[in-house]
């Protein structure tokens, strides 16, 4: 596969490494009174869909940055790479 | 020896005659040969037996696809089972051999299958080993292995280098027939870059084998006028002897170059063969078509072959099957084969055409409306049993037959990303589908289109379209309308083959669907049908119409079994390219390797990294006498260690501290400049990650340290966290492992070691540099160095760490200067005897299943702040009573052995798994001690000390009665390291 970083252009998946579903940028308040029940569905719960996914790539073999990589499952099309951290700040992350 | 069979013409170079030997007797050749045609020219029909039930056989391609003629060849080392005599280019000296036969080719005991073949049928092994099940071990697993496979491997390592390469272009064209050539044509005037790679040594795919004029000129000529054009355009790189193996996803194509098959044994310094990675921006497929058989009763006798196939030993090598021949077709394709032999001076019995209008011929009989039903011939072919229009019977003697059935576009490339091939009911055949690989369009007769004239178009119009250029010119050729029947099999044959080369019958088919098996995956496991090195490219469509109408459905809703890579067989040493023996990873030295190498180290690989085990020196003859001597003279004295494989990571910025505070469970805010905090990381879910220091060497500057295992692990991990959890904190990471290396000094005298290396004003005294402190210092007058008072060996210690180029001049240095204090460097298992004494926790015991307070640091994980993993932490699971505890275990009789991942059984009792009290992780000498101790985790083990319990080991199947101690055997109270 090759994965369009939105800093180095294309790049072959060689060079990353794969950790699934980028909902792991969600993590929750540890401050929550549920806490323990979301931290269990943080750390355990994923969706295992047939089509598109939002997952976290590390470019270890380059810059080092993680991306959120939009693929299809199925036909492993790539619709969007973005940087994470792009995509944190976004959620809401910065302190 | 004569070519008996040789004829005028072809493209070989009869100036250049080889000699090669074929089961050991001697043949000659010409260069421009393929092995078989070489063995067909001298009247060679016979090459090899089938897979199950040893019928002889002979070629019946002359290409990749073929299923009979499967030989080994080369001997030694280079021996390769399996390889097809069809696309073996000659070579002086070659020297092949028959294979799945003993005692020889002509007669094979194992023939035998042949006579009991009502009893092989499909699923014989299915219905006979089933029982009884004792059997299955014994006798019947004995039998089938040595009935099973098919060659043999010559039993020492490969001795031919094979590499890996990366290729980019906007145009791949797959197939350099007359489609692909006008592609690469169109795209190389067009001044695009374009790779085309062809499967055979010679680019042309079936114009080098057919007679007939393109642009006014033969084929052949038109060809290499082409073929010169691509050669000199330089952005045009022609690929012969690659086959493309596989379509990938992004326009990522595998490709196999046979740099050195054709040679007797590569050029020095060359690889044998090279897979290729190359990324396309468009792909045009133009891989032709496969012409298909039909079956009929002993179809696979030695001289039956394609009807195409027999067309290329003739106009292309100048080699015939035999000196009379004839042709069995339904279509008009094999009267192409019968009128270009008959020129060629091949005598024809007769074409047996299964069309009542079949067309006529001045040159040679045609028995229209006419089915072949039977052949004769023990070792090859010599009759054809036929049955006329009129039901008359009739027997034309040939020493080779013809067949041809039409012909299926190869799809093969097209259905690699689970894409289906669509039926075309004009061509009885399947076609490329719509869902193609993204990027990939196909042309030629790969999608239905026969004829020569619009195979051209096809390929300068597709690639035109590709990249947006201008089509080159179509030169004027053949354009005869190429309709095809189905003509699958001669009505109420039984012993007729689809698939030669696993044996699979139209009479296996009718079985399995008798006995349920329906769908075409069933089909083929049952059977076997299509499963070979061939995949069933000559077979499948057979089986699949076969099958089709026993259930009385259409072809297109049978469907088809499911193509994936390899195209044809890849050596498995293709695939590994260089990445063998050592090179199977890099292998990583730490800058005093070589010193230790001189000091005769014994190397143990961690991780890539290759560290120092033991020092050996004169009189040791077992390394526990390395390993005791190496830790009793660090205790005594003073013992250096090679610690720079530990990973380094550099944290700087302004919420360094606040950063490490979220990454480790315990709390790091508050640490002083210049002291080093010991802390552990856990996962999210709670678990313990990896542990190590973190020294901070500034406000807003630390250096972490990780163990060897796990270093590229944690430094993804921080990375994570600082992008993703934190994305606007001021923190930097990189890692420093390679930049430093690093030294563990440790024992009474590490003091005084240090001193006299330190420079002025450093001061080491214990209330100027006190247990944990750090610092940038200078040593051995101005070499910068970073200092930590740290000890895993739990005596008064250092860590030093130089730049990385320093390292070995440091360690020499070390060495010189401890000489006073009888310094030793010590290895890996030194190092882990201490720190087992010591009780501290490592690999063995961060082992993925435990947690801080199994660990015996549940007080670290620090309730006033967030961290990762520490709301799970405290989840009920993992905080139950009775929870494993890291504790001690030593023999209650010293002579007795600890064995890591021995289990602990309470002293009495059942000794079974629902009786388990836990585990040793850990486990050596201590010359402290006087005997072995370990580190286990126990449940609720902090309570237990002093407890007797049984350690059994059911692999060593020891069982020796151990005492619970502290996991702190040496020094307890910690006053050596803070002397």
């Amino acid at each position: 596969m090759i994965i369009n970083h939105p800093l180095l252009g294309p790049r072959d998946s060689a060079e990353f490494v794969y950790m699934g579903d980028a909902s792991l940028i969600e993590r929750p308040d540890p401050d929550a009174e549920d806490a323990a029940e979301l931290f269990h569905d943080y750390a355990y719960l994923r969706e295992n869909p047939a089509g598109e996914l939002r997952e976290l790539w590390f470019h270890e073999g380059g810059d080092r940055s993680w991306l959120v990589v939009t693929r299809n499952t199925v036909t492993h099309e790539i619709s969007k790479v973005e940087l994470a951290r792009d995509v944190a700040r976004n959620k809401g992350r910065s302190t | 020896m004569s070519q008996i069979n040789r004829l005028n013409g072809g493209q070989i170079d009869r100036a250049r005659a080889l000699r090669f030997t074929f089961d050991g007797k001697s043949y000659a050749g010409h260069q421009g040969d393929t092995l078989a045609s070489a063995l067909l020219a001298n009247g060679v029909r016979l090459m090899g037996r089938s897979f199950k039930y040893h019928r002889p056989r002979g070629p019946l391609t002359a290409d990749s696809s073929e299923p009979n003629a499967l030989v080994e060849l080369r001997n030694g080392a280079r021996q390769e089972p399996n390889t097809r005599a069809t696309t073996i280019e000659l070579f002086d000296g070659l020297d092949a051999n028959s294979q799945n036969r003993w005692p020889s080719l002509k007669f094979d005991v194992m023939a035998v299958n042949d006579a009991a073949s009502n009893f092989l049928t499909a699923g014989f092994y299915y219905k006979t080993f089933m029982w009884p099940a004792a059997f299955w071990e014994k006798l019947y697993e004995p039998i089938i292995r040595k009935a099973a496979g098919l060659g043999s491997l010559s039993m020492t390592a490969d001795a031919d280098e094979y590499d890996k390469g990366f290729r980019h272009c906007d145009l791949l064209v797959i197939g350099a027939g007359p489609a692909g050539l006008m592609a690469a044509l169109t795209a190389g005037r067009a001044g695009k870059e374009v790779i085309l790679a062809d499967e055979d040594f010679a680019m042309g795919g079936r114009l080098l084998t057919e007679q007939e004029e393109v642009g006014g000129t033969s084929a052949l000529d038109w060809t290499v006028q082409m073929v010169a054009e691509l050669s000199s355009l330089p952005n045009v790189r022609l690929m012969p002897r690659t086959t493309v193996i596989g379509a990938f996803d992004h326009g990522i194509y595998g490709a196999v170059e046979r740099v050195s098959d054709h040679l007797a044994t590569p050029d020095a310094g060359k690889p044998r063969q090279i897979l290729w990675r190359i990324y396309s921006q468009h792909t045009l497929l133009c891989a032709g078509a496969l012409e298909r058989p039909i079956a009929f009763d002993h179809n696979d006798r030695p001289g039956v072959m394609l009807a195409s196939a027999m067309r290329s030993y003739v106009n292309r090598w100048a080699a015939t099957p035999a000196q009379k021949v004839a042709v069995f077709t339904s279509c008009d394709d094999g009267h192409r084969t019968a009128r270009d032999l008959n020129a060629a001076g091949v005598k024809i019995a007769a074409v047996v055409d299964t069309r009542a209008d079949a067309p006529s011929s001045m040159d040679y009989e045609v028995l229209a409306g006419a089915q072949v039903t039977q052949t004769k011939g023990r070792l090859g072919l010599t009759f054809a049993q036929v049955r006329l229009a009129d039901g008359s019977e009739r027997t034309l003697e040939c020493g080779a037959l013809g067949i041809t059935g039409g012909w299926n576009p190869n799809v093969h490339l097209t259905c690699h990303q689970r894409g289906r091939p669509a039926w075309d009911a004009d061509l009885n055949a399947f076609v490329p589908g719509q869902d193609l690989p993204p990027g990939m369009s196909v042309a030629g007769a790969a999608t239905g289109a026969f004829s020569t004239h619009a195979a051209l178009s096809q390929g300068a119009d597709s690639a035109a379209k590709a990249l947006g250029v201008k089509a080159a010119d179509v030169p004027e050729a053949q354009d005869a309308p190429t309709g095809q029947s189905a003509f699958w099999y001669v009505e109420g044959c039984s012993r007729a083959w689809l698939d030669q080369q696993n044996d699979v019958t139209v009479k296996d088919v009718k079985l399995s669907h008798q006995e349920g098996f329906r769908s075409v995956e069933h089909l083929k496991r049952y059977t076997t049908l299509g499963m070979a090195t061939d995949q069933g490219k000559t077979s499948n469509m057979g089986g699949l119409a076969i099958m089709a109408e026993l259930a009385g459905k259409a072809i297109p809703e049978v469907g088809t079994t499911i193509f994936r890579p390899p195209y044809t067989p890849t050596a498995i040493g293709t695939l590994a390219g260089r990445m063998r023996g050592m090179e199977f990873h890099p292998t990583r030295l730490t800058p005093s390797h070589f010193w230790a190498k001189e000091r005769g180290a014994v190397f143990v690989e961690v991780g890539n990294w290759l560290r120092a085990q033991w020092f050996p020196i004169e009189g040791e003859t077992h390394w526990r006498q390395s390993v005791d001597r190496e830790v009793s003279q660090t205790r005594a004295s003073v013992g250096v260690c090679d610690c720079t494989t530990l990973g380094k990571i550099d944290v700087q910025g302004v919420d360094a501290a606040t950063f490490l505070n979220k990454i480790y469970c315990n709390p790091f805010v508050k640490v002083p400049v210049g002291k080093v905090r010991y802390g552990l990381m856990l996962r999210e879910d709670g678990i313990a990650m990896d542990d190590g220091t973190a020294a901070r060497l500034a406000e807003d500057h630390f250096v972490v340290t990780t163990t060897t295992a796990n270093a590229g692990k944690v430094y993804q991990h921080m990375e994570f966290v600082r992008q993703c959890l934190m994305p606007d904190e001021d923190v930097q990471l990189i890692s420093t492992t390679e930049a430093w290396a690093q030294y563990a000094v440790a024992g009474p005298n590490s003091r005084a070691l240090l001193q006299k290396i330190v420079d002025a004003p450093t001061d080491l005294s214990n209330e100027g540099f006190p247990f944990m402190a750090c610092a940038n210092i200078t040593v051995c007058g101005g070499l910068r160095a970073r200092l930590f008072r740290i000890s895993f060996s739990g005596e008064l210690a250092y860590e030093i760490a130089v730049p990385a180029r320093y390292g070995d001049a440091l360690m020499r240095r070390l060495m010189d200067e401890g000489e006073e204090f009888g310094v030793v460097p010590y290895g890996t298992e030194a190092l882990g005897v201490m720190r087992i004494e010591k009780g501290h926790a490592a690999g063995n015991e961060l082992n993925g299943t435990t947690t801080a307070l199994n660990l015996g640091m549940g007080g670290m994980v620090s309730v006033k702040k967030d961290s990762i993993g520490s709301v799970l932490s405290r989840r009920d699971g993992l905080n139950e009573d009775g929870a494993l505890n890291l504790i001690g275990v030593k023999p209650v009789n010293a002579e007795d052995k600890i064995t890591a991942g021995g289990h602990l059984m309470n002293e009495t009792g059942p000794v079974d798994a629902s009786h388990d009290q836990g585990y040793v992780t850990s486990a050596a000498y201590s010359p402290e001690l006087g005997s072995m101790v370990g580190l286990a985790f126990l449940n609720s083990g902090k309570d237990r000390l002093g407890e007797r319990m049984r350690l059994v080991s059911p692999v060593t199947q020891s069982e020796v009665l151990v005492e619970v101690a502290s996991a702190h055997f040496v020094d307890p109270e910690g006053g050596r390291q803070r002397a």
